[in-house]
């Protein structure tokens, strides 16, 4: 005989006080209450004052403004634009600006910031004091300080056009910014594209391939001679059977300028260069901290299981250090993207330099504006959170697992 | 049995200990095992000796060894005149120490802002210092009354009353408010479809106006009656001083136990007193300085001063807000926290300096610094909040069980018992914020204000000094002051982590 236990009576009600006011029961309601009119009685100031402002000043709320002609030049755009074309355009040729140097910026500070890391957990003595070093300088330096140094002091110092810095004889750095070859379409390039793509996509499936083989049936394929083939031989057979995909276009100096290549302007260099250099110094001590987060077990594991040391590292010390490195590292990404609205100070065509500072003074629509720059690096902000937590669900499960 | 110690074989003491062999010691040792010690490494050491050698030397040589130390304009510096490639220009400094220190602070004045300096290293390095006692009353003195008298230094100008009518006009203003959004309800009623609910909301909200108006009506007419007489600051003051002693003695306990806060607050209140006579602020106070003719240093220590001090409270309301589990409040405080983190600062200073101004009444502008300060307080205050969040999951339950089980109040659990084991654990994270704040600071002279970078970038414009060395010169002084503020809060933060670590280190 089993006797069951008796279920909790259903409290009804102190469910219904836990929802209204969590655990301070009804004084939590009341706390919201309160909190609620104050809130409320904020907002209907905020209301009222700016509707009294905005007709005093005879400025008309609203998103209408977009529409009109902005009729300034921006020296930097990605998509056709002229001054006659909307505000809605420079919203968006803003956002490309800002995008481009983010992702440039993001490329330079991964590369410098590991390169630094491994410098700082070198055995080399030297090399280490120099990593660490850097990093210090970086890191105790404001962003702004950098980017204007680099612009005002480091290019403005460069000679003119004329006796500019020649690297390599095919571009060429001078306070006029740095001028690289042009790119310019051949015949060959839609056979050229679409093979590449191809071998992406093929080489993509063979590493699956292989992977399901090793975990399913243990069995060590090796794919790189045919992944090699497929991304570089294939697009090479292609090119010789169509034709040239590309021709570069040199820039020559004509006058006081150059002709031809295409112009990349010094802001965008000082802005990319202090960004880059800025990040990777925090980028290489996430970096130096994801890596000595591994127990020295691990790697001595390894290598007893006959594993080289390049193997061990790659298979098991790098994807641990990948766990810890990963959510910082995207923070530092996002960091980059927001500072590059420090671009405003030195007149690179960004986001909040074109749109929140142009655009508004011109038109005075200030609510509507700020509104919008800042939410759009709020949504991309948010984006990046929520890929995050996605991530930090998957690594949890795995572990898990 | 014969005795072990006559015995000649056996030793008296220990031999000296041989040193170390050369080879594995010193300077030596550090070259055979960590520099020279196989072919990649020699490689590695001959790149890292180049990077310095690269770096180093056309450093010391443009700052010390080719620098020019003294001059009147730009000719001292001009390669032609001096005979030989000319480094640094220090007499450009020179010239523009006092911007880049004071901006455009009347000379006359500026004893007024070595005394706030002064003012603030006498507070701190007490406060930083962890062995010193008192540090409650020394908190309190830098983070409550040293930014009052400071406000007072710098700024200049007098009060014209004290407490009471500060309250009393705080009150009537919340009242006008409060009824003037009743009746513009009133007058939404009239056109809206909902319009019986828009009345009865609207009556109830002019009722709630009306009845606050009955409940301040005791404080206004005293604060006229005050008015009246002469000398009304201190009349104000005193009544204002024994209001607040009655409250103090009577939340400490009454007569039982309420006999030190009483004691506590007079002190303060004589306290006070003594600053307000010192500094004459019942008479018109010191001259009025205006903000815009504040610059260099000075802003960029005021700004990050502000923003620190500012900063604390906001932060610890709202992580406690999102630890809650009152859900609007919980909701309210992650929506802030997450929409501040989620915008660069560079938007949130061009959000105060346009926009919140139209959020104001037109009657009512607000100082263009004053409008930086509040956008910064509101964004670190934002990043402040993650930090203290994780301070206080790192306590454990048990610790709010215990005081539960003790019978303490909501209030008194966080204040005297979570909080402060939680503020003690993040000291570093607060110190590694203030850090960037502080380098954040810079930001403001994009919006305008003369900050040591933007009195630094206007400093070039100057025709009388402008060498192809100038901007050198600038950036590398400016460069050093601000490298030994936030190292030196770096090391700071790293000595205050070792020292809660003591027990963890074996």
């Amino acid at each position: 005989m089993s006797t069951e236990a008796r279920k909790p009576p259903p409290q009804i009600a102190l469910k219904i006080r836990r929802i209204l006011g969590g655990k301070a029961g009804w004084n939590g309601v009341a706390v919201q209450f309160a909190f609620a009119a104050i809130l409320g009685w904020i907002g209907y100031e905020i209301v009222s004052n700016a509707r009294t402002n905005l007709e005093n000043q005879h400025i008309a709320a609203g998103f209408g403004f977009l529409r009109n002609n902005a009729g300034f030049d921006v020296n930097q755009t990605l998509i056709p634009y002229t001054g006659s074309d909307t505000f809605l355009r420079v919203f968006v040729v803003g956002l490309l600006n800002t995008l481009v140097v983010s992702v440039v910026g993001i490329f330079f500070a991964t590369l410098i910031g590991f390169i630094v890391a491994l410098c700082r957990l070198s055995p080399n003595w030297l090399l280490s004091r120099v990593g660490e070093i850097y990093v210090e300088i970086i890191r105790n330096l404001p962003l702004l300080f950098q980017i204007l140094f680099w612009y005002l002091a480091v290019l403005a110092a460069l000679p003119n056009p004329r006796q500019s810095i020649s690297l390599l004889g095919i571009a060429f750095l001078s306070n006029r910014g740095l001028v690289i070859p042009s790119l310019i379409g051949g015949n060959g390039l839609e056979p050229f594209l679409a093979v590449l793509a191809l071998g992406i996509v093929a080489a993509l499936a063979l590493r699956f391939y292989a992977r399901r083989a090793l975990f399913q049936q243990g069995q060590v394929i090796r794919i790189w001679p045919y992944v090699l083939g497929l991304l570089v031989g294939l697009p090479l057979a292609t090119m010789l059977v169509a034709g040239l995909p590309f021709t570069f276009e040199l820039p020559q100096l004509k006058g006081f300028n150059f002709a031809g290549g295409s112009r990349i302007i010094p802001e965008f260099v000082a802005l990319t260069l202090a960004l880059s250099t800025y990040t990777a110094a925090f980028i290489a001590e996430i970096v130096r901290a994801g890596i000595l987060s591994v127990h020295k077990g691990q790697m001595e594991a390894g290598s007893s299981l006959g594993l080289s040391r390049g193997n061990t590292l790659r298979l098991i010390v790098v994807p641990q250090a990948m766990r810890v490195i990963v959510p910082p590292l995207t923070n530092q990404y996002l960091n980059l993207t927001k500072n590059s609205s420090l671009a405003v100070a030195i007149g690179y065509p960004d986001l909040v330099s074109v749109f929140a500072g142009t655009s508004l003074s011109q038109t005075g629509q200030a609510i509507e504006i700020i509104a919008m720059t800042m939410g759009i690096y709020l949504l991309i902000s948010l984006l990046t959170s929520a890929i995050m937590s996605v991530y930090g669900w998957r690594v949890s499960r795995s572990l898990g697992a | 049995m014969s005795d072990i110690a006559s015995s000649s074989f056996v030793r008296q003491d220990l031999l000296t200990e041989r040193p170390a062999p050369v080879k594995t010691t010193g300077f030596v040792g550090l070259m055979r095992t960590r520099l020279f010690n196989s072919p990649t490494n020699i490689l590695l050491t001959i790149l890292g000796a180049l990077l310095l050698w690269f770096t180093i030397v056309p450093s010391v040589k443009f700052l010390m060894v080719d620098a020019v130390w003294s001059g009147k304009d730009r000719a001292a510096c001009l390669t032609e005149n001096a005979g030989f490639a000319v480094g640094a220009c220090w007499p450009y400094i020179q010239a523009k120490l006092p911007q880049l220190i004071y901006g455009f602070y009347p000379e006359a004045e500026r004893w007024r802002v070595n005394l706030t300096f002064i003012l603030a290293v006498v507070l701190l390095v007490p406060l930083l210092v962890p062995r010193l006692p008192a540090k409650g009353l020394n908190a309190s003195l830098f983070f409550v009354a040293f930014p009052v008298v400071a406000f007072f230094l710098l700024h200049g100008g007098g009060i014209k009353g004290f407490g009471l009518s500060w309250t009393a006009g705080l009150l009537e203003l919340f009242d006008d408010s409060i009824i003037g959004a009743g009746q513009a309800l009133l007058g939404l009623s009239k056109t809206s479809a909902v319009g019986p609910l828009l009345w009865v909301v609207g009556n109830f909200v002019v009722l709630v106006g009306a009845a606050i108006h009955w409940l301040i009506l005791p404080l206004t007419l005293l604060r006229d009656q005050l008015q009246g007489v002469g000398l009304s600051v201190w009349a104000d003051f005193a009544v204002t001083a024994v209001i607040v002693s009655l409250i103090a003695f009577w939340l400490g306990g009454g007569s039982r136990t309420g006999w030190r806060a009483l004691a506590s607050s007079i002190v303060a209140f004589v306290a006070i007193a003594a600053v307000i006579k010192l500094m004459g602020l019942d008479t018109g106070g010191l001259p009025v300085v205006t903000t815009n003719l504040w610059g260099g240093l000075l802003v960029t220590l005021v700004v990050s001063v502000t923003g620190i001090v500012t900063s604390l409270p906001i932060g610890i309301a709202l992580a406690l807000g999102r630890r809650s589990t009152i859900p609007l409040i919980r909701i309210f405080s992650i929506a802030f926290i997450e929409f501040w983190r989620g915008v660069p600062l560079i938007t949130v200073l061009f959000f105060a300096t346009y926009m919140l101004p139209l959020f104001l009444p037109g009657n009512f502008t607000v100082d263009g610094l004053v409008r930086a300060l509040i956008g910064i307080a509101l964004f670190t205050g934002a990043y402040q909040a993650e930090n203290v969040r994780g301070g206080l999951a790192a306590i454990q339950r048990g610790q709010g069980e215990a005081a539960a089980a003790l019978g303490l109040s909501w209030w008194k659990t966080t204040s005297l018992i979570v909080l402060p084991q939680a503020l003690r654990h993040v000291i570093p994270n607060l110190v590694n914020s203030f850090i960037s704040l502080f380098k954040d600071t810079s930001l403001v002279s994009i919006v305008a204000l003369f900050d040591l970078l933007g009195s630094l970038r206007a400093s070039f414009s100057d025709p009388k000094w402008s060498t192809p060395s100038t901007a050198f010169t600038g950036f590398a002084f400016a460069g050093i002051i601000y490298f030994i503020f936030c190292f030196g809060m770096s090391r700071y933060s790293l000595f205050v982590e070792h020292r809660l670590n003591a027990h963890r280190r074996n």
